[in-house]
């Protein structure tokens, strides 16, 4: 199982958002419309989107890094041309959301959402700066370990997945009911990116990678 | 090859998820234009402020699906729920039985998938259903105003899809 069951109850908010019913299964039918989904172009995704750090007069805060990956199908084949979102707190672990009430200073210089569509050979690349760990209300001293949210279309509608990347060797990630969701321990590794020393600029910034894969049909096993 | 996992969507996405007239797949005035409007609900009956609902038709439009404002029309649209738990598309009948609805939330760990039927008819889906579930996926309303709830949980769950 890839996935994380809706009902997760170290993550108090699935309690009463968790659908009770299990899901029915479509029924076989090739022209189902969720089997397509939306398309993007180029033209609507500017050049600047996917680089967090230059959206505001000044330079944000904070350690500088660049995530590049592919995004495949479950057979690894890339998936051109699909929207990737990335959202994100800043350095001190503070979105810039209204309701975000982490008293850590926001960031004028940064805030934390770009977008960019892969290429053809499925790549996607954003540069911006490593997001703080913060503290949320879920339990005792609970705290987020460091991610960067994660949206992408792919192909189909049900190929549809939003996520969460964390950084390799983060001490938060044992304790965190969103991470632990996820029941098989390699299935959370694939939610860990790799620190790439080859991805990593001299003088610049460091370098992560992170593949997503996406589902593809339903009744595929995953 | 072996999946990503999927992780909520968290609470807060509305500075970056939302983009200017994601709701109107069509634009004010345009023939044939139908409002969806409804609510999200939770398994005690609240009101869920902080959801985002996207709505697909199934075929592209004339253009890609964030820009907006020019006349054209998109297949797909994006609401963030209000603090009431309110969202309203702007959109056009589909040319098949139903819209597709994803939902996603603090708290899902995982998106949501159902279908939004504008008339009860019949439908291998609808018809495969326990006939007390069948409703949660007709809308109400007619002509130009349509009009459907998701609950998440609970007493009239939606019915959601295997994906």
């Amino acid at each position: 199982m890839t996935h994380p069951p809706y009902l997760s109850p170290g993550y108090r908010s699935t309690v009463l958002r968790a659908p009770a019913q299990p899901p029915v299964a479509f029924k076989t039918d090739p022209d189902a419309i969720e089997l397509t989904g939306p398309v993007f172009g180029h033209h609507e995704v500017g050049a600047l989107d996917a680089d967090l750090t230059r959206q505001h007069a000044g330079e944000p805060l904070g350690e500088r890094i660049s995530v590049t990956g592919r995004i495949l199908d479950s057979s690894g084949r890339p998936i051109r041309d699909t929207l990737v979102e990335l959202w994100q707190a800043n350095a001190a672990g503070r979105y810039a959301h209204e309701r975000d009430q982490h008293p850590a200073p926001l960031d004028p210089n940064f805030t934390g959402a770009g977008r960019c569509l892969t290429d053809e050979d499925g790549r996607y690349r954003f540069v911006t700066i490593k997001p703080g760990a913060y503290p949320w209300r879920n339990h005792h001293n609970a705290w987020r370990p460091a991610h960067l949210h994660f949206s992408v279309f792919g192909r189909a509608f049900t190929e549809r997945l939003v996520t969460q990347m964390y950084f390799p060797g983060d001490p938060l990630m044992p304790f965190d009911p969103i991470l632990q969701s996820v029941p098989n321990e390699s299935a959370r590794q694939r939610l860990v990116s790799a620190f790439s020393m080859e991805l990593t600029e001299p003088e610049w910034a460091l370098g992560y990678s992170f593949d997503i894969v996406l589902g593809s049909t339903p009744m595929e096993s995953s | 090859m072996k999946l990503t996992p999927s992780q909520t969507v968290g609470p807060f996405f509305s500075h970056a998820l939302p983009y200017p007239h994601d709701w109107e797949l069509v634009p004010p005035g345009h023939p044939g234009a139908i409002t969806l409007t409804g609510r999200v609900l939770d398994g005690a009956g609240e009101p869920v402020p902080d959801a985002l609902l996207e709505l697909w038709l199934g075929r592209a439009g004339d253009r890609g699906a964030l820009l907006r404002g020019d006349g054209q029309v998109s297949g797909f649209g994006r609401c963030a729920t209000a603090p009431d738990g309110s969202f309203t598309f702007r959109t056009v009948r589909p040319e098949g039985a139903y819209l597709s609805l994803q939902v996603f939330a603090r708290g899902l760990l995982r998106s949501l998938l159902t279908r939004v039927y504008l008339e009860d008819r019949p439908d291998p889906l609808l018809d495969g259903l326990e006939p007390a579930r069948r409703g949660t996926l007709i809308a109400t309303g007619s002509g130009e105003r349509y009009e459907f709830d998701v609950r998440l949980q609970g007493d009239g769950e939606t019915v959601f899809l295997d994906f």
